[in-house]
Formats: structure tokens, sequence, C-alpha cells
């Protein structure tokens, strides 16, 4: 979706501000947030693009108006709601009011470890062979689906070069739409940043974005 | 996503606090998470995830070419190899600096990020300010971590769009001939290995004795 978390040439902001001795979190609050969106994976049968879509698909003043890890918290809430795990009356009273619903798994603590140390690779074996290879001038789609996508507005309709193929990954635009991985080609594609941002843009820049096979066309 | 942390969230009566207080009984009591799960996830991140993990893996090759090599050519293996691999560090890419090349990682789109070798992201990483110039105007942005970089240097911007993590591989500081990778790690910055520092002088960082 064309979202607020978009970011990519907006301006506006201000400038980047550095805190310094930044401790990990700075509020307790925010690393139990972190740590349940990160154990409810399992119990919610959840993948990382589904998690990703949840945080990302809201208003652009909701999104803007949130901290991160605000934003967090309202995703992980939205995904447990919408699958069925808690009740919103839950929610508010703090405490459980229906019996729990059947769960896959869940993280045990002697399994933390293992788990963060272990990850979740996304690569994946397919038969069809890669359409680009490095050197290919492509250029990204303008396309602009209303669900989860990962190529940024800013690349979309301007020509690369492809200069690695990163073999297969899981497809986030239909794995967030609980479509199945339907994994594809993953290139990396360099552009010039005068092809992105205009004549007046640094000479000297390049951005790189990677990029599913079905977010590219070829340039003949 | 506004950056400014409001520090009543801190305090016992704000709302966050509540909510995710609530949350994570209701979440316990329907036998959904173990506390003590989350607790040594968070723990995990506090303490033992960070970018020390980061600066040996480039302390290493600054010292061992071929290790450097095998780093860039297949990052995620040769990291493994010393034992930082995991959560967000599935599939890593790492990218060298040269004195005409300077690289630069964002993610636009969220936070994405190398958890393993350098642990959670800091709040500007996340932050819609970086996040919308990083790409457009880089050098503008290294200004204000108080890099300037020769105008002819090229500027390679690495949009974290999929699930491929990026490492930066900074210049080794000159004056530290002979150093030995431990001593070497010391000038690994986080910033650094992001791409909004450099390393560490080791005159001007009093790293040298």
């Amino acid at each position: 979706m064309n979202g607020a978390h978009d970011m990519g040439g907006v301006m506006g902001f201000g400038p980047v501000v550095a805190e310094k001795n930044e401790p990990v979190f700075h509020f307790e609050w925010e690393g139990r947030v972190r740590a349940m969106t990160m154990a409810m994976g399992g119990p919610m049968g959840s993948n990382i693009d589904q998690g990703r879509f949840a945080r990302e698909d809201r208003s652009p003043s909701d999104y803007l108006s949130k901290t991160y890890y605000e934003l967090w918290f309202a995703g992980l809430v939205r995904m447990l709601l919408d699958r069925g795990l808690v009740m919103a009356e839950e929610l508010t009273a703090g405490r459980s009011m229906h019996p729990a619903k059947p769960i896959p798994r869940t993280l045990r603590t002697e399994d933390v470890s293992s788990v963060l140390a272990k990850g979740r690779p996304y690569g994946r074996t397919i038969q069809q062979p890669a359409r680009f290879k490095p050197g290919d001038r492509v250029r990204a789609r303008n396309m602009h689906p209303a669900g989860h996508t990962r190529l940024p507005r800013y690349v979309r309709g301007r020509i690369g070069t492809v200069t690695h193929a990163h073999g297969a990954h899981v497809f986030p635009d239909s794995n967030a739409a609980g479509l199945g991985e339907a994994p594809q080609w993953l290139y990396n594609v360099r552009f010039m940043g005068r092809e992105l941002w205009g004549e007046a843009a640094d000479p000297t820049l390049t951005v790189s974005v990677d990029a599913w096979e079905s977010y590219l066309e070829p340039i003949l | 996503m506004h950056d400014d942390h409001d520090h009543s969230q801190g305090s016992e009566m704000s709302p966050m606090v509540a909510r995710v207080r609530a949350l994570e009984t209701l979440l316990t009591d329907k036998g959904y998470v173990e506390p003590s799960a989350l607790d040594l996830i968070v723990e995990t991140y506090e303490t033992k995830i960070g970018p020390r993990n980061g600066a040996q893996i480039v302390a290493r090759a600054w010292t061992d070419t071929a290790y450097k090599i095998r780093l860039l050519k297949d990052a995620t293996a040769a990291i493994t190899e010393l034992g930082f691999s995991g959560v967000q560090g599935e599939h890593m890419v790492a990218v060298e600096n040269t004195d005409t090349v300077h690289n630069l990682v964002v993610c636009t789109l969220c936070s994405c990020y190398p958890l393993p070798v350098l642990g959670l992201p800091p709040v500007w990483y996340k932050s819609a300010p970086y996040r919308s110039r990083a790409v457009l105007d880089p050098r503008g942005v290294l200004t204000e971590f108080g890099l300037t970089l020769p105008v002819a240097k090229e500027i390679r911007v690495w949009d974290s769009t999929a699930e491929i993590r990026y490492l930066v591989v900074p210049q080794r500081p000159a004056g530290t001939e002979g150093w030995p990778a431990e001593k070497l790690a010391t000038l690994v910055t986080r910033d650094s290995m992001i791409g909004t520092g450099l390393a560490l002088d080791p005159i001007t960082s009093g790293n040298s004795s």
C-alpha cells in the first residue's frame, strides 16, 4: 500500500538526531512489546510480512503519530484480534474472559536462545530459472498494490541495473496476504541518483534496493 | 512515526504501560506466552547481542585477508564462522568502504537491521528523518553525523527492502599497523558499520595506548 511507512524521498521530517549512549529500550514496556511480538509469532501462526503489514496498514496520521514501539503494539494487537486469540473486552479488562484458542506452539523459555540463534531463512529453491542476470537493465514496475509490497515508491517506474541475483526468496506481497510463500527470484538493483531524483541530484549517488522478479520488467 | 520520546510514557500511570501490562497478563493467562521467555528475549537484546559482535567481524576482516575475501563473497557463512547468526541475520551481505566508495545502509520501509551483528537499531535509524533522507540526500544526513565526505567519493546507499541485511566494513584507520584484531575492534563503532560514521581514529579517540 502507498502508506506513510514508505518514506524514501519524503521531505519535512527535519534533521536526524542521534542520542548519545542510547539505551536498547527507553522504557520497560518497549522491551515487553518487542518480546511479545517475537514470542507470539508461533502461537499466531504469523509470518514476518504479516507483522510488517499489521504495523504499516493504517492512516498516515495514525502511523506518523505513533512512536516505533507504539506501532509494534498496535500491530500485535491487530493480529491477535484478527485471529480471535484475544477479544477486545479482554484487552480492556486485562484478563482472560474466554477460553484460550488452540495454538500451534508456544515459545518456551528453554528454546529462546536456540530460536534467536537459528533464525528463519527466507531463501527457497525454485525450478524456474532467473529471468535477469547481473548487468541487465530493468525498470521497476509502476505498480500500486493495496496490500503489502516491498517495492518503495521512489523507485517505481525508474530504470536500474541488476548487480546480483540473491536466489529465490519468499515473496512478501503473497506471504503477507496469507496466500503462501510463492517464492520468486530476488535481485539487487542499483539506480543512479539522477535517475531517481533528477538532474539536480548528487552525481556520485547510487541507491540499490532488493527487488523480487515480478517487481521488475526488462529494458530491451 | 514521531521520534520524540514522551517521557511521561515511562511513568507508572502512562497509558502504554498499563496497556502493555494488561496484554502480557492476558497472553500469559491464556497460556500463549511464558513471561520468563519474554524476560530472556529482552535480556538477550539488552546484554548479549550488540555492535561488539559486528566489530569483531570487521576487525577480523582487517587483519585476515582470507577472511575478508570470504566475508565479501558470502557474509552469512563468514559471520556464522564467528558465531553470530540468527534472527534478522539469515541473509547477510558485507559491503566494503574504500578510498573511492562509501556505503550507507537504510530501511526506508520499516527498520530492517542486521540484529545478530549490530543488536537492535537506535531510534534515529528507525526514525522518519533518516528513512526519508538517506536515499535522497545522504551527504546531508552524514553531515548531521559530523561526517563530510570528499565530493568525488561515490556514495552507495543500500535500502534493505528484502530479508538481505547489510553490514558496512569501514576503512581501517591509519596508524593501526600491527594492531591485533581485539584492539582494532575497539575502533569499530556501530555507526561505522551502518555507514553514518567512520572507524575511530586511534589518536583522537584515545585508544592508541
